[in-house]
């Protein structure tokens, strides 16, 4: 283990999207971060920093975090530019500090899209998120009764397929990235997750028409063929899905 | 005073099906006209909250995180056990039920945990139909894997991400009832306190976090599924927000907390490396089923890994456990580990780590199985650690994982006040002092889908809708309460933060408190707890206001509570002068290290009762009892 990168601090200078609330205006402001050693994660980095804030009396950076483990998806920072960063499959809570080189400069700003109003700082709203699965993205299985798990066998790469798809944390990176933000990754990863499966038929056609809705209601943009959002998803989630989606919506107008 | 869990009479295989059947249930036409608060949208609360928005009552349902999609369980890695005996191995409802309560220790409820084990099944049913995109194999059939403390194979996962699939379903078919307006959604939304009218449940107090209004939604039932306290050790697998905090508030206006001492420390977690550390995490336990645990055998070890030959290893759970092996349950390899470190053999920085070693699975098996059946949590070690798992074996330590304790509740799940009920990991009930893996999400799903839609309607046919209405006195002055704690909170302008004293708080509780415990430690912890208590409340600094997002306001709450809580837990692990499952007190071991169980005096659930502040809180018993099985010393040799 490099047990000596603990004396090897680094410093590094971050300019952060600072704004008070959704209508007020927002502007970067530069902090200094000290004694950061390459274990730590960025978040750990930006708590030292609030650490040291709260103490001059200074206002933290307001952020959302909880798992800090890449999978509740709540952390949603563009990190100089890139919706987390930019390392393969690595959400910004799993980002380590031995990806920077001391004296590093590094921009911090929040998701922006029309969809994801700015609440403070860093923090959006991605409620928007909630409606589009509210809209269809279930199956509408009641509670009890159901059949016995083995009564239909699913063939594997179909299962497979499905997981690849519902492995979709829903942390908005896909809309972050996309210079239309838009959110059709997301929704189509949904809609694939069922497409595959038996249990998903019924309410095929209802789903996917009724979740592209709501995507448009909500002020989501349009694909116009990118792939920035695939770029940007911690999951590795694949553009493939839009496609997919694609072809349930025309599949559900015939 | 004795408690009583009101379990139904006679046999306990027929005791659900029984109860099913004795308890009053609430007129379809009615049941709109009863409001439910469901505190927390996690596996318990949003199956919780979606089954009953399906039967027709009116839900209002509350998370702290911006959408119920991102609660606690999402983390789950490895799986949920279920009796269906897939693989024709043995497995039954009678074994799952043997093997979580031998795991408990005998020290859970009989008849609570036949019933999880009888509805483990119909979970696997539920979860397929809604679309759970669960590990298949060649054929289509649901696969399996072993977890510790069971023989079988019974636990059903998808990847390393089971607790998102399992929490997607039920988030799914809680948007479902939402779109449908059974269900009122807020998220974002913390409780702060517990509204009882007439000694009833009727309401919560909470804050909204964005615009940090202070409000009551008052109802006819109030469920907390507000997850576990594992942060009490500062460090956890948990997440940043999980916390004491609604429990808590329930505890003081009433509620008995019952077994807090009972936390789970989880043997297969990425060592800690540094103070300014923020959380552990976990490497899933099914990592075990193809890791061998091993230290150098020589105290100092020196070579890398990969250097020492295969005499100079000590595969030492292997070696104490030939049945169960790396397989052995969390609390023993927890301490086994711990030993190993203690006697100096430990790896990696300050000696707190040990190998989890893929070596010869890779050469039996092959990489590319190992890759495809463990491939994410390399990847998250790899990010992690900056080490490559398939080269070099991994380094694990224990770290706090899971509380067993919780509030108490009978049968019902309903607590000692009636019209609050508790469910999953926020409960007491099913895993005594030790929960076996991929259980908790077992628990969590049967509590909301197929236990809460029966046992809340006794109590609601018996009580009025609408009594309380937000305009109660007693609601009013909740919300005076909430201010003045806030205010007071913001006003002390010191000079620590809470993640300040949440580090002192976990330097007692884990160093006092943690794998190890005993008289001694446990009164230097009693000792040390009131003075991080006084100087929290001197020394405090939260910037910013209430009136707007504030997360050190939200964090001072919780680590208040956090801190009040801890001198709880360590008053029942000194007044429990025994070891059981994860609770070992050093001063009760056999010769070889094992815990050693005091049935004569302590087979009984201790529930506490507030008092006030600065009075010892008050013990209650629930005395335990087998009838189908009988308490034997825990082997898993
Ligand atoms: C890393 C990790 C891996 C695990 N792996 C497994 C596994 O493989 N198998 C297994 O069986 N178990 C596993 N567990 C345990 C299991 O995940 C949890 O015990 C279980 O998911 C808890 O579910 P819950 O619904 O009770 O609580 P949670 O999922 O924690 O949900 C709590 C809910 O309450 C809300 N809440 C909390 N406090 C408040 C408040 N004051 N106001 C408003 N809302 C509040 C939160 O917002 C959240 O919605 C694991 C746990 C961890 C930490
Ligand atoms: S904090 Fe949960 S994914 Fe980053």
């Amino acid at each position: 283990m490099s047990g000596h990168s603990e004396h090897n601090t680094k410093t590094l200078k971050l300019i952060v999207w600072r704004q008070a609330g959704p209508d007020k205006p927002g502007r970067f402001e530069t902090y200094t971060a000290k004694n950061i050693t390459d274990h730590h994660s960025f978040l750990e980095m930006l708590d030292v920093v609030n650490e040291d804030l709260i103490k001059e009396g200074k206002e933290p950076i307001v952020f959302d975090h909880d798992c800090r483990e890449g999978i509740c998806g709540v952390c949603s920072q563009v990190v100089n530019g890139v919706p987390h960063g930019g390392h393969e499959r690595t959400t910004v809570c799993q980002l380590h500090m031995r990806l920077f080189k001391d004296g590093d400069s590094i921009y911090i700003e929040p998701w922006r899209a029309r969809a994801f109003p700015i609440i403070k700082d860093l923090m959006v709203d991605r409620g928007a998120l909630d409606r589009i699965i509210q809209a269809g993205g279930y199956t509408s299985a009641h509670t009890g009764g159901s059949p016995d798990a083995n009564a239909i066998p699913i063939p594997r790469h179909d299962a497979e397929y499905s997981m690849d798809a519902a492995e979709c944390i829903g942390c908005g990176a896909c809309v972050a990235g996309c210079p239309n933000g838009a959110a059709m990754l997301f929704t189509g990863a949904k809609v694939s997750q069922f497409a595959a499966l038996p249990q998903g038929q019924v309410e095929a056609a209802e789903r996917v028409a009724n979740m592209l809705k709501e995507m448009q209601d909500c002020g989501f943009g349009n694909c116009t063929n990118h792939y920035e959002c695939e770029a940007a998803c911690p999951k590795g989630i694949n553009v493939k899905f839009i496609a997919r989606l694609n072809r349930e919506y025309l599949k559900s107008l015939l | 005073m004795i408690l009583d869990g009101k379990c139904p009479t006679g046999p306990v295989e027929k005791s659900w099906d029984k109860h099913r059947f004795d308890m009053k249930l609430v007129n379809p036409a009615n049941k709109r006209k009863y409001k439910i608060l469901v505190v927390g949208t996690g596996l318990a609360g949003a199956s919780a909250a979606a089954s009953l928005g399906e039967l027709g009552y009116n839900v209002e349902a509350f998370c702290y995180q911006d959408s119920p999609r991102r609660a606690h369980s999402i983390a789950a890695q490895g799986g949920i056990n279920a009796a269906k005996n897939y693989p024709n191995d043995g497995d039954s409802i009678l074994r799952l039920y043997y093997d979580t309560i031998k795991g408990g220790d005998f020290r859970s409820r009989e008849q609570d945990v036949w019933r999880l084990a009888q509805v483990s099944n119909e979970i696997i049913d539920q979860c397929v139909a809604q679309g759970v995109p669960f590990a298949r194999d060649y054929a289509g059939y649901l696969d399996n894997r072993s977890f510790g403390g069971a023989q079988v194979s019974r636990t059903f996962y998808a990847r390393g991400q089971t607790g998102q699939q399992l929490l997607l379903g039920a988030y799914s078919a809680l948007s479902r009832q939402i779109r449908l307006k059974t269900v009122k959604m807020f998220p974002r939304t913390e409780m702060l306190d517990l509204v009882l009218v007439d000694g009833e449940a009727k309401g919560i107090t909470i804050r909204d976090l964005v615009t940090g209004e202070i409000r009551v939604h008052a109802g006819d039932a109030v469920l907390l599924c507000t997850g576990g306290y594992a942060n009490v050790f500062n460090l956890s697998t948990n997440a940043r927000g999980c916390s004491v905090t609604a429990i808590w508030k329930a505890y003081r206006k009433g509620a008995f907390f019952a077994n807090p001492c009972y936390t789970q420390i989880h043997p297969t977690c990425i060592p800690q490396a540094g103070d300014y550390q923020s959380k552990l995490t976990l490497m899933s336990e099914s990592l075990r089923n193809d890791g061998r645990i091993w230290v150098p055998k020589n105290k100092g070890e020196k070579r890398a890994a990969n250097d020492i030959p295969e005499d100079d290893r000590d595969y030492y759970l292997e070696r104490k456990y030939p049945s169960f092996g790396n397989l052995a349950p969390r609390d023993i390899s927890s301490r086994a580990a711990k030993e190993a470190c203690d006697d100096g053999r430990g790896v990696g920085p300050g000696g707190k780590g040990v190998y989890l070693d893929f070596r010869d699975s890779i050469k039996r098996l092959g990489e590319h199985v190992i890759r495809e059946r463990y491939g994410n949590l390399f990847e998250m070690y790899e990010r992690i650690t900056g080490e490559d798992g398939y080269k070099v074996p991994m380094r694990i330590y224990p770290a706090s994982h899971y509380a067993m304790g919780g509030l108490w509740v009978d049968y019902n799940l309903m607590s000692n006040i009636p019209g609050l009920f508790v469910l999953g990991e926020a409960n007491f009930s099913v895993h005594g002092a030790n929960r076996l893996g991929a259980s908790a999400l077992m628990q969590g799903l049967a509590d909301g889908y197929f236990v809460i839609p029966y046992t809340v309607a006794p109590y609601l046919a018996a009580s009025k809708p609408g009594k309380a209405k937000e305009d109660h006195p007693e609601c009013k002055k909740s919300i005076e309460d909430v201010k003045a704690f806030t205010k007071k909170l913001l006003s002390i302008n010191g000079k620590e933060t809470p993640a300040d004293f949440m580090r002192k708080l976990g330097n007692v509780t884990w160093n006092n408190v943690g794998m190890g415990r005993s008289k001694e430690s446990l009164t230097e912890a009693l000792a040390k707890i009131p003075g991080i208590r006084e100087e929290f409340w001197k020394n405090l600094k939260v910037s910013g206001t209430e009136l707007e997002v504030n997360q050190q306001l939200e964090n001072a709450g919780r680590t208040i509570d956090f801190i009040e809580f801890a001198d709880l837990l360590c008053r029942d692990a000194l007044n429990r002068d025994e070891s059981c499952g994860a609770h070992f007190r050093v001063e009760h071991q056999f010769a070889d290290g094992e815990a050693k169980r005091d049935d004569a005096n302590f087979s009984y659930v201790a529930a506490w009762g507030f008092k006030g502040d600065g009075v010892p809180p008050e013990l209650h018993k629930e005395p335990l009892e087998f009838n189908l099985i009988k308490p034997a010393v825990r082997s898993y040799k």
